[in-house]
């Protein structure tokens, strides 16, 4: 429980430096500054503009469904905040370290669903209700490819405790994991090349299994929808539908969905960390004497292993949530068609050839 | 490096075919971004101007000027924000006559004795009760400051003054209180009460000391009264009372000092107003209405019109009245210009006077008039008009004063002048 107001605070901080860092971002690609007045380098410009938000007068339109209205904002975030129970910070550093994590993970996060439709529906407003169907059409159809990247990895640890595949992927695989007990090169161990002491990346599962490299690139593609961040943003494209879903929303209720919108962000990232990228382990591996891995991870249960555990994790999350903005100032919004056909026909099919082939490649682990 | 050969565009791509067009195309689109991502961060442009050779070396990085804090300079001939330096200013009027947009208000108060001399050793006769710069209706077409004779009156490189009221964009230029400037009118006033009647005596003398000396001014300066403005009247009999004193030496009869002070001055106009205005109404300058001036020039005679044909502008108006010799004029109107300056440079800015519209045309030509009442002013006033005083160069002492020889081009500013004075005429 003292891990709710961390989190929350967290994703607080986190999300005031995003929209900076968005900003920023957007605006070295397009060769400006981005904000520059407010504090050193405009570096307090989303503070200021918080103030701003909060300060507005919370409008409920007269024509609004208002139950559906105000709840609408309380569920999308509650529902994305929910899925960071199940994220392990570092070795022991958890909310609840639950068995059947990153189904809870998948399922809690696609209540989100449910909050957008309530938000478009009940504004009353026919970009809102547009925005809010495209958000729901494109959130179920990309579910598909997500959950059945998911279940590669699923697969090669043999586990839905996302605890557990940290272990897997870390030094300590021996010590903690209740499946394995060693690691081999790209996970074969008939190649008889043991790396359970090396670490590093190479125990990372996109490692561990080759072919979950792939499906770490249709995570990520699935993972953009599920955010609704460009060029998956047709439920909220500024240029046909005003703002989509929060068309209606001010104020408060406005920088709840924002929040939302950046938490979910976060939580992609975090997950895709913990399931490809080596979780909360360091990228470094032993290397002689050179004792890298050991040098950059702390002993389970240890404040080392707390504070090294997070700092990798957040930064392999931060790592993508850049990769995201930088995609977002990169490509155009795809059509809808172009949409469903990445996701049924390029997305889904690949899903399935890689949990094909994830499903012999375990065959080889030990 | 965007697509392969053996990619197939278009909207027919087969399924393999878009995928891998699609991947290709997505990694080159993340290169661009990143590149310039990259290179943000490391370079950036200098705010200098074209001029500076190194002005197209920045091809990289960021763009952005930081205006407040980052300013790319002004050329030098950049013409923004208007100054007016009033202790160099004669208040000819010529800018407020010149101005396309009416933005420059003058109130010319006729002083009774040289007032002093500006930087240029132009000698000021006349006070600037008002003068005052509408820059929210400025155009920024810098005719003012061409035509400017003492360039008292400059554009500076000041591009940033916008303010929350837009009464706040009209500058103050004067430095005569209120009250001041009240004293300096009835002290005027006064004066020409003393004159009005030894002027009424001159007015026919001068008349015919003008065909004989110099057609040209004499016919000028009676074209002025006609239609020109009470306003500009008034700064033009200060003139011609610094004219006076000045030039009495030259002149020792009253009727005398008259035509030439109204030949001198720009200001030409007002002396003719004087003739008319001086006998019946002294205090009026400015409020001298078209009627009052009509009748005035009825009476002031054909001498007057005479005296005022040297300028150019007022016989615009004169020509309504004699309309037989403006047709004449006009056909030979441009040719006679460059030509003759004095009596066909009048007619021509008659006939250019009738029609407003015609003015702006008008006033390419007047350049060739210019020269002409230039020279029919520097007889009198050299110093103002330095250019006028090349034109003529050998006349009388104004030649010492040729200040700018440039400038003789300006006085063709006195186009501008037959404009005003065309445009009162038809008000």
């Amino acid at each position: 429980m003292i891990l709710i107001p961390v989190f929350l605070s967290i994703i607080l901080v986190y999300t005031v430096f995003a929209v900076y860092a968005e900003r920023k971002i957007s605006g070295f690609i397009q060769d400006r500054y981005g904000p520059m007045e407010v504090g050193p380098y405009g570096i307090l410009q989303t503070i200021a503009d918080l103030i701003k938000l909060l300060i507005k007068e919370d409008i409920v339109p007269q024509s609004a469904d208002r139950k559906l209205f105000i709840a609408a904002p309380a569920i999308i975030f509650s529902a994305i905040f929910a899925g960071y129970a199940v994220l392990p910070f570092a070795p022991g550093l958890e909310a609840s370290r639950v068995s059947v994590g990153v189904f809870y993970l998948l399922a809690i996060i696609s209540l989100d669903v449910i909050g957008l439709l309530m938000a478009g529906w009940g504004s009353n407003n026919k970009f809102s209700l547009y925005g809010a169907i495209r958000a729901v059409a494109q959130m179920i159809s990309y579910e598909v490819p997500l959950s059945l990247s998911v279940l590669a990895v699923v697969m090669t640890c043999q586990s839905l405790d996302l605890q557990e595949i940290s272990y897997q992927q870390s030094l300590w695989i021996g010590d903690y994991s209740k499946i394995s007990d060693s690691n081999y090169l790209l996970g074969i161990e008939s190649l008889g090349i043991n790396i359970t002491e090396v670490g590093g990346f190479l125990t990372w599962n996109i490692f561990r299994n080759p072919v979950l490299m792939l499906s770490f690139v249709v995570f990520f593609v699935a993972s953009l929808a599920e955010c609704n961040r460009a060029p998956f943003d047709i439920p909220e494209a500024e240029s046909e539908l005003v703002a989509g879903f929060h068309t209606e929303y001010t104020g408060f209720r406005f920088a709840i969905l924002f929040l939302g919108e950046y938490a979910i962000m976060l939580l992609v990232s975090f997950l895709a960390s913990i399931l490809f990228l080596g979780s909360w382990n360091s990228p470094f591996p032993n290397m002689g004497f050179l004792r890298l891995a050991d040098w950059t991870n702390g002993y389970p249960g240890t404040f080392s292993g707390i504070a090294w555990g997070t700092f990798w994790l957040i930064s392999k999350a931060f790592s993508l949530i850049g990769l995201q903005m930088v995609i977002r100032w990169t490509y155009p919004r795809l059509r809808v068609d172009q949409l469903m056909f990445l996701c049924w026909k390029v997305l889904t099919p690949l899903a399935l050839i890689i949990i094909l082939i994830s499903g012999f490649w375990r065959l080889m682990m030990n | 490096m965007m697509t392969k050969g053996h990619i197939n565009k278009g909207a027919k791509n087969t399924y393999w075919g878009s995928i891998a067009e699609g991947i290709v195309s997505l990694w080159t689109g993340i290169l661009l971004t990143l590149k310039h991502l990259f290179q943000a961060l490391r370079f950036k442009r200098e705010p200098i101007g074209v001029e500076n050779k190194d002005y197209f070396s920045f091809d990289k990085g960021i763009v952005t000027l930081q205006y407040p804090h980052e300013a790319i300079p002004v050329p030098d001939n950049g013409r923004y924000r208007l100054h007016n330096e009033i202790d160099d200013c004669i208040v000819c009027d010529l800018c407020a006559k010149i101005c396309p947009v009416n933005c420059i208000e003058i109130d010319a108060i006729k002083s009774t004795e040289e007032i002093g001399k500006t930087s240029d050793g132009s000698t000021k006769r006349i006070y600037a009760g008002t003068f005052d710069i509408d820059m929210a209706k400025c155009c920024y077409c810098g005719l003012c400051t061409t035509v400017c004779p003492t360039e008292c009156l400059t554009m500076t490189k000041t591009y940033d003054y916008s303010e929350l009221d837009i009464r706040n964009m009209v500058y103050h230029f004067t430095n005569l209180t209120p009250e001041q400037a009240e004293e300096k009118k009835k002290l005027y006033e006064e004066k020409q009460k003393e004159k009005a009647k030894p002027k009424s005596q001159e007015a026919a003398k001068p008349g015919v000391e003008n065909t004989k000396e110099v057609g040209e001014k004499s016919s000028i300066k009676p074209a002025f009264k006609p239609t020109i403005k009470p306003p500009v009247s008034p700064p033009k009999s200060a003139e011609e009372s610094n004219v006076k004193s000045e030039e009495i030496s030259g002149t020792s009869e009253s009727g005398e000092v008259k035509s030439e002070e109204k030949k001198v001055a720009k200001p030409v106009f007002k002396p003719v107003i004087k003739s008319p205005t001086s006998t019946p109404k002294p205090a009026e300058e400015t409020g001298v209405k078209p009627e009052d001036k009509a009748g005035t020039l009825d009476s002031g005679e054909v001498k007057a019109e005479e005296k005022k044909a040297p300028k150019p502008v007022f016989k615009p108006v004169i020509k309504a009245p004699s309309s037989s010799p403006k047709p004449a004029e006009e056909g030979s109107e441009k040719p006679e210009n460059t030509v003759e300056p004095s009596e066909t440079g009048e007619l021509k800015a008659e006939e250019k006077k009738t029609p407003k519209p015609i003015f702006k045309p008008v006033i390419k030509p007047p350049v060739p008039k210019a020269h002409q009442t230039g020279e029919e002013q520097a007889d009198q006033e050299n110093k103002e008009n330095k250019a006028e005083e090349k034109n003529k160069g050998s006349e009388e002492p104004k030649s010492e004063e040729v200040k700018k020889p440039a400038k003789p081009i300006f006085k063709p500013v006195i186009k501008p002048k037959p404009k005003q004075e065309g445009e009162q005429g038809d008000q």
